[in-house]
């Protein structure tokens, strides 16, 4: 039934993505590929390596570090930047805390989730990027189904969701005026199953929290989360061991563990085929409020 | 294994489609009602569409808040710019581009629509063929959507007649006649109810054509790209200057038209020298043949100075190469056109100015009439544009190539995108 011509939709969502990284190479000056080591920022990054080869990707890595992480993703990060040969930038959240330029948040929920919009723009700052490369995927959440491809940012590094540049074809507008800059994000149009799908037919490494494993957990309202130095046990939480596996990768403070026996990519997609449950429905940070992404967005977040 | 095999999966092809209606319509409840039904809809989704609808003091589930986004709209209760939707059935993955209806909206509906294979239209069948259907079946025209699929909707309000039905089609495509609207199919539903969306409809045996989701799993999009006409925007250079790849000087970007294949000669504009295509590479391989909408890289036998916003062709095929353009302008900004006013103007990978210097005429988008008496072009206004750039652009009429027949406009003082154009046929070969 298919034409000769045509693409699957794996193949026509990684063309799409190359297209648009290039286009921020083309048009901004100082780039960067914001890694987290979650799933979706390592498919970003295999993206980079394909859409330069055989050059390096032109731009860095940066990582916004809450302190906060599952040390698998740390090991990942390290041996990925070694392979790749490509400039690894962290922004600290302590760092941000230590001089004063943020406030820890205090009580058993505390999260420095929020905290890294401001070590986040500190960053950007810093080093003058006019353009961050984010994993954001529009089938997240709903304030991101309205995020652009070239999301501009103002010289607070704000976004104002009523007053998005028109974008259509494929032609990007990245012009903007001196301190302001702009968020990218290449894998808009990809859901998470379009991302493990991809995984598996590219045979990309994951960081093994990705896959079960037994680990120390504890159940807090329904939502199953790591055990660590940090984090502190409300009345009635208890800590017990089960075999889990991320579905997404946030610091340790929001990430919700699925319980799971998946050990394979296959197994998970077969997961994620039959879950009825979204995958930030595991995200403390978005049960704040019904729009609590977009506030935080409108902030500068990710 | 289970119907989201992952050899299956692999296989599946990609259907953009933009949804067209007003609040009244029941579009948001037509979206909410295909997730719905196709289980796109998970379980805290739709937990969280029943507490709105609880808060809002509705007696059913509100489908139509699945698709609500910001807080925004959520408190004015429309919505207010384009969002995207995804959702996946074991044949194809689809892409919504939700826009709203509203004639003040129409710079969103035009945004949707540049991207999309498919428009969904809705008509409401008590209301037959109105204004608002005749809006928004120009815009599917003007941004030369290829399939178009009218849904006569609220079929439970006219007791699901086929009478209704065959009268609001005949009446539309008759209407239609004056567009160019390349494949129409009619699909009889209720979106309130479900009758026809995923679902066949018990209320109208009458109707033995397929529904809604049938024929968006079944449309022929693998035609939707120009494949005859060879167009490829230079994006990128890559020069890796490695040990390995010491030489190596190759030219990144997405084909744009015609089947480019490994030996082909061809010629580079502006400077219409010509070379053989040495090979056609993506990450660690090589391709014998690239078309659209394929990202790779083409490294060629000459070594000739080739750039970014330069572009790869066929010396017996060439696109337009002008600096006189005439467009149809879609404006989407506050701040009307100036005439003879200064722009900055992207078309394909290419950067210029322009100066805009006739507004020949203004659509009117509810009756398809020319305005001539009048022509300030405002927000939402389309009209047609003739312009001068300070380089030759290399464009193909709209119709022809979505890609090289498109442009958009920026103010130079604000860098805001303001203006988006289609490249007409009329006026190529006159050059002026």
């Amino acid at each position: 039934m298919k034409n000769k011509y045509s693409l699957t939709h794996l193949e026509e969502l990684e063309y799409e993505s190359i297209y648009v990284m290039r286009e921020v190479a083309a048009q901004f000056e100082r780039p960067v590929l914001l890694f987290s080591g979650g799933k979706d920022s390592i498919v970003m990054t295999h993206l980079a390596v394909k859409a330069f080869w055989p050059g390096k990707m032109p731009f860095p890595l940066l990582h916004i570090d809450t302190g906060h992480n599952f040390e698998e993703t740390m090991i990942y990060r390290d041996n990925l930047v070694k392979k790749l040969g490509v400039q690894l930038i962290v922004g600290s959240v302590q760092e941000s805390i230590d001089t004063g330029r943020v406030v820890e948040e205090t009580g058993v929920t505390a999260s420095r989730n929020i905290l890294q919009t401001t070590t986040l723009l500190d960053t950007i700052e810093k080093y003058k990027f006019d353009a961050a490369m984010g994993g954001g995927r529009r089938d997240e959440e709903k304030a991101r189904a309205k995020e652009r491809f070239f999301s501009h940012r103002d010289e607070f590094g704000q976004w104002d969701p009523k007053n998005q540049r028109p974008e259509l074809w494929n032609i990007f507008n990245g012009r903007k005026n001196i301190g302001e800059h702009f968020r990218v994000f290449p894998i808009s149009n990809w859901t998470e199953m379009d991302v493990w799908q991809y995984i598996l037919k590219e045979q990309i490494e994951l960081p093994e929290i990705y896959f079960t494993h037994q680990r120390e957990v504890f159940n807090r309202d329904g939502v199953w989360m790591a055990k660590a130095p940090f984090m502190m046990l409300k009345e009635n939480e208890f800590y017990e061991t089960r075999m889990v596996r991320c579905r997404t990768i946030g610091d340790v403070s929001c990430t919700g563990l699925t319980l799971s026996t998946a050990n394979s990519l296959e197994e998970i997609i077969q997961e994620i085929a039959a879950t009825r449950i979204t995958e930030r429905g595991g995200r403390a940070d978005d049960m704040r409020s019904e729009a609590a992404m977009e506030d935080r967005k409108k902030e500068g977040y990710f | 294994m289970s119907e989201f095999s992952t050899k299956g999966y692999l296989d599946m092809e990609l259907l953009r489609f933009t949804t067209a209606g007003s609040v009244d319509d029941g579009k948001s409840t037509l979206i909410g009602r295909l997730l719905y039904d196709s289980k796109s809809i998970f379980e805290d989704q739709l937990e969280a569409v029943k507490r709105a609808s609880i808060r809002r003091g509705n007696e059913h589930i509100d489908l139509a808040l699945v698709t609500d986004g910001l807080r925004a709209e959520r408190e004015q209760g429309i919505t207010i710019d384009v969002a995207y939707r995804y959702f996946a059935t074991p044949k194809r993955k689809f892409i919504i581009a939700d826009t709203p209806g509203h004639i003040q909206y129409t710079r969103n509906m035009v945004t949707g629509a540049s991207t999309a294979n498919a428009a969904i239209i809705l008509i409401d069948a008590r209301n037959g063929v109105t204004e608002q259907t005749s809006r928004h079946s120009y815009i599917a025209s003007l941004l030369q959507i290829p399939h178009v699929i009218i849904c006569i909707n609220k079929m439970d309000l006219v007791e699901y007649k086929k009478e209704v039905f065959e009268d609001i089609k005949r009446k539309y495509s008759d209407f239609s006649k004056n567009l160019k609207l390349r494949e129409i199919t009619f699909v009889p539903i209720s979106a309130l109810y479900g009758d026809n969306v995923v679902e066949p409809s018990a209320n109208m045996p009458w109707y033995t054509g397929g529904t809604l989701l049938h024929v968006l799993e079944n449309i022929e999009i693998g035609h939707d790209h120009n494949i005859s006409d060879h167009r490829f925007p230079v994006q990128y250079v890559i020069r890796p200057m490695s040990d390995e790849f010491h030489d190596y000087r190759g030219y990144g970007g997405r084909v744009a038209g015609g089947v480019f294949r490994e030996g082909d000669r061809v010629t580079v504009l502006p400077s219409m020298i010509s070379s053989k295509i040495k090979s056609i590479d993506i990450y660690n391989g090589k391709l014998s043949e690239a078309y659209p909408p394929m990202s790779v890289t083409f490294t060629l036998e000459d070594d000739i100075d080739i750039s970014r916003g330069d572009m790869l062709v066929k010396e017996d095929n060439l696109p337009q190469i002008t600096q006189d353009i005439e467009v149809m302008m879609c404006w989407m900004n506050e701040k009307p056109l100036q005439i003879n006013g200064k722009y900055a103007l992207k078309h394909t990978t290419r950067d210029v100015r322009c100066i805009i210097q006739e507004v020949k005429y203004k659509v009117n988008v509810n009756t398809l009439e020319h305005i001539t008496d009048d022509k300030t072009v405002k927000l939402n206004d389309i009209a047609c544009v003739k312009m001068r750039t300070t380089k030759p652009l290399f464009v193909d009429p709209y119709e022809v190539n979505r890609r090289t027949g498109s442009l958009i406009i920026i103010d130079e003082a604000t860098n805001n995108t303001v203006g988006v154009g289609m490249v007409t046929s009329n006026d190529l070969f006159n050059g002026k």
